[in-house]
């Protein structure tokens, strides 16, 4: 999977592809140097930890997930190898000045797969809104067909056979400061409409076509 | 005119009183947001009014608004005798019904300090905790670890096992009540680790959140608990 490889195979705290102010006044810059800077950070950090001296040690980060996944009987690097990849994809499934519509190819498959962009957009709103407790909501590509998905905590569509297209954190770090008193469906509401980078999508949704021809 | 409505209105409720004890449906008990028993800013430094407030006013009642939708919803499927239905339901009352019940003990497990927050465990219990745990210092210890290490979000519980009659420590996800995960097991102390119950305070570091917390716990609730399950 050429567009999720993207996503470190090494570890690292790879910074958003902007600066930690640039969201504003969607995303603060406190919750990124928070969500970013401390939640992120110690997934990275942790999951060195955990795979030092180990088999996992030093394979990409998709073999540790896939493989510490196991059938959903998690292995215990499993959350931190997965919220590592999670994160990384879900600061470059945003960018300043982003959201609203896409147009082209991508608004095509949208307008095929969910009758039209508005039903697209109600679905992954009821997904992000109805995921309960901490995860996570996705577009994702699998049989040549766009669907939307939601999954707890840590489990991404990588374990459950279709290629991430998009992703929005709905683990209560990712909204509590910015959207207080409980407001998740604002949240969500201002990443659909301010923050969604749709080239970030249309990329890897060319990458996940070519992987599967 | 006005009398007249007023009468109809009392004629309209008896008349779909009668019909539903003829059809066989009856009213369902539905359910309120507990008061808390002190401020929301009693419980500072340890917890902050702030989150106290937004923990009751808008999580809590949250899960007591879903859960009473959940349960009228799961009556008409049950009159309709519409099983699928039933089915699909458990999940919104597993979740809003057990938010419910947790944080309504949650909100007995603790007291400002001034009412006792925070003392030792005294009588039946503390003698419990010194056989199982070794000593209150022990407990403590292996709770605030495994909240720690839960991933996610959920609660970590000191209980009782009434039919082995030994004190457990467990762990639950989202907002399974203890019981889930046995069914002989009586809740003492639970503390909840989702996010919002630390998130405005302690930000990421929940293991700050958590060794602060203990000092106000209200462990004299959790000694009436113990010695009514042990009678």
């Amino acid at each position: 999977m050429a567009a999720s490889a993207a996503v470190t195979a090494n570890y690292v705290l790879k910074p958003p592809p902007y600066p930690l102010d640039a969201l504003e006044p969607h995303m603060s810059k406190q919750t990124l140097e928070f969500h970013w800077g401390k939640h992120h950070r110690a997934y990275v950090d942790n999951l060195k930890k955990q795979v030092l001296g180990s088999e996992l040690e030093g394979k990409p980060l998709e073999h540790i997930i896939q493989n510490t996944y196991n059938n959903g009987d998690l292995l215990p690097p499993f959350n931190n190898a997965a919220q590592a990849w999670n994160h990384e994809f879900f600061w470059e499934s945003m960018k300043p000045g982003g959201g609203g519509k896409p147009s082209g190819e991508l608004l095509a498959l949208l307008e095929r797969d969910f009758t039209s962009y508005e039903k697209f957009y109600d679905e992954f709103n009821a997904a992000a809104a109805t995921q309960f407790g901490a995860g996570w909501a996705w577009l994702a590509y699998a049989d040549n067909k766009l669907k939307v998905v939601k999954t707890p905590n840590a489990v991404n569509p990588l374990v459950l056979g279709s290629f991430p297209l998009l992703t929005i954190d709905v683990w209560e770090h990712a909204y509590y400061l910015d959207f207080q008193q409980n407001r998740r469906p604002d949240y969500i509401k201002t990443f659909m409409n301010n923050l969604v980078s749709w080239e970030a999508v249309s990329s890897r949704l060319e990458a996940a076509k070519a992987a599967s021809s | 005119m006005a009398i007249r409505s007023l009468a109809s209105r009392r004629t309209l409720t008896g008349l779909k009183e009668t019909s539903s004890r003829l059809l066989g449906l009856r009213s369902i008990q539905t359910f309120t947001l507990p008061d808390l028993p002190y401020d929301y800013s009693a419980l500072e430094p340890a917890i902050s009014g702030e989150i106290m407030q937004i923990h009751h006013q808008k999580h809590h009642q949250a899960y007591v608004t879903n859960y009473n939708n959940a349960l009228e919803q799961l009556d008409q499927a049950v009159n309709k005798g519409d099983a699928s239905a039933v089915v699909k339901l458990q999940s919104a009352i597993k979740f809003n019904g057990g938010g419910h019940v947790n944080h309504s003990i949650f909100w007995k497990n603790l007291a400002p300090v001034k009412e006792g927050g925070g003392e030792p465990p005294k009588g039946s219990l503390g003698g419990a905790i010194d056989t199982h745990f070794g000593s209150l210092e022990g407990l403590v210890k292996k709770m605030s670890a495994e909240g720690a290490a839960l991933q996610g979000s959920g609660w970590v519980w000191l209980g009782l096992d009434k039919e082995l009659k030994k004190l457990v420590v467990d762990t639950t996800a989202n907002q399974d009540p203890l019981v889930t995960k046995g069914g002989s097991l009586v809740p003492l102390v639970g503390i909840d680790v989702w996010e919002h119950a630390y998130y405005l305070q302690y930000k990421n570091v929940r293991p700050e959140y958590l060794k602060n917390v203990w000092k106000v716990i209200n462990w004299k609730y959790a000694s009436e608990v113990y010695e009514k399950e042990c009678k």
